[in-house]
């Protein structure tokens, strides 16, 4: 764990503390998880149009 | 959870822990956890299957189908990576992979697997049908459990048997259109199971070395060199009328049965080489080769398919 040491020698109270590339890497991570659930909502959506136009009548009451 | 710690124990890099860093995994090592390059195979054999089969899909839920496929295979390649990362680690080709590399904790390769494996298979039953969405489960459950878990360390048979994962995939896509199994899957999927054993063969012969070090009963491991040679004309002797028989059934026209056999052909002398000779020149062009009859192979049935179509004849 990376933890940032003061000239005091005590550890940071702030926790972990993430290296450029680390955050960087984290950043590329999120995002690609956003693209990928932006991808999964478009999915569900046009599954549900084509659903819906192919059998029409099953939104009947 | 007790498989996940045994993979986690297996997999960790000789003298590091592998969780006591953040993660320095990119985009790049999940994608390569999926194994894309047989992902391609396996999409592409998925769509001549999806579209040869009789009847009309919507295009769309025809791309959703191939899309929850592709991400199937994709779950199947990253938890056999998470099992098989011990024995990555010891193997020149696999070294480098995100998990013995230390760049994937195993946990979070078995996380990824699993998520993309349910939903995928979930997706698939509601864009296209629920036998589909059962045949990749059963893809998926097979290629882990029965190949990854269990043959592939205890058997030289191992990928014979195992090959059969890799064969669903125009079975999964004839299963989307048709909502069922036809004869004519069932051809594309033994033209498959009988290219795996010599694609794979070929490629053990000169990394026969990678194999016996990481402890894999390959069949050159246990058997021999020449045992292998011979095992692989045996198979290409098999696969070469096999390829043919969708022509032969009347379910592919004259360019498919040409092409198949030509190619058949061609498989069969690489083969003869390869028994012949007793270095690798021959087992390296076999391999090179089986890939490009595969992919020839099916391309031309998909040619063939929609050439029938357009000019309104029924093959």
């Amino acid at each position: 764990m990376s933890v940032m040491v003061h000239d005091n020698g005590h550890d940071d109270e702030d926790g972990v503390v993430l290296t450029d590339e680390q955050k960087r890497r984290q950043r590329a991570r999120s995002i690609a998880i956003a693209v990928a659930l932006g991808a999964l909502v478009l999915v569900f959506f046009l599954l549900t149009i084509v659903k819906v136009g192919l059998h029409p009548g099953r939104l009947a009451p | 959870m007790s498989l996940l710690t045994e993979g986690a124990e297996l997999a960790r890099p000789a003298g590091a822990d592998a969780r006591a860093e953040p993660s320095l995994a990119g985009v790049g090592d999940y994608i390569a956890l999926l194994k894309p390059r047989v992902m391609s195979l396996v999409v592409f054999t998925a769509l001549v299957g999806l579209v040869v089969a009789p009847g009309h899909l919507n295009p769309v839920l025809g791309f959703i189908s191939l899309l929850c496929i592709a991400v199937g295979a994709g779950a199947a390649g990253a938890l056999n990576m998470w099992y098989d990362a011990d024995i990555d680690a010891v193997m020149a080709r696999t070294a480098a992979r995100p998990i013995p590399a230390g760049r994937v904790a195993p946990g979070e390769a078995l996380g990824f697997g699993m998520t993309l494996a349910g939903g995928s298979v979930v997706v698939l039953g509601l864009a296209a049908n629920w036998v589909a969405a059962g045949i990749l489960a059963f893809t998926i459950f097979f290629y882990v459990a029965i190949y990854t878990m269990w043959l592939k360390r205890s058997t030289p048979q191992n990928i014979v048997i195992g090959g059969a994962a890799g064969a669903f995939p125009p079975m999964i896509g004839w299963a989307v259109t048709t909502g069922g199994l036809g004869v004519e899957s069932i051809v594309l999927f033994l033209i498959i199971f009988f290219w795996t054993p010599p694609h794979f063969w070929a490629l053990s012969l000169w990394r026969a070395g990678d194999y016996a070090r990481a402890g894999v009963p390959m069949l050159p491991v246990v058997a021999g060199e020449a045992e292998t040679r011979r095992q692989i004309l045996i198979y290409s002797l098999v696969l070469a009328p096999l390829g043919a028989l969708p022509w032969m059934l009347g379910h592919a026209g004259v360019l498919y049965g040409a092409t198949a056999l030509g190619m058949g052909a061609g498989m069969v002398a690489l083969a003869i080489r390869v028994k012949r000779e007793s270095g690798l020149t021959g087992a390296k062009q076999l391999f090179g080769f089986s890939i490009l009859y595969l992919f020839v192979l099916f391309a031309v049935l998909l040619a063939d398919d929609r050439l029938a179509h357009l000019l309104g004849r029924t093959v």
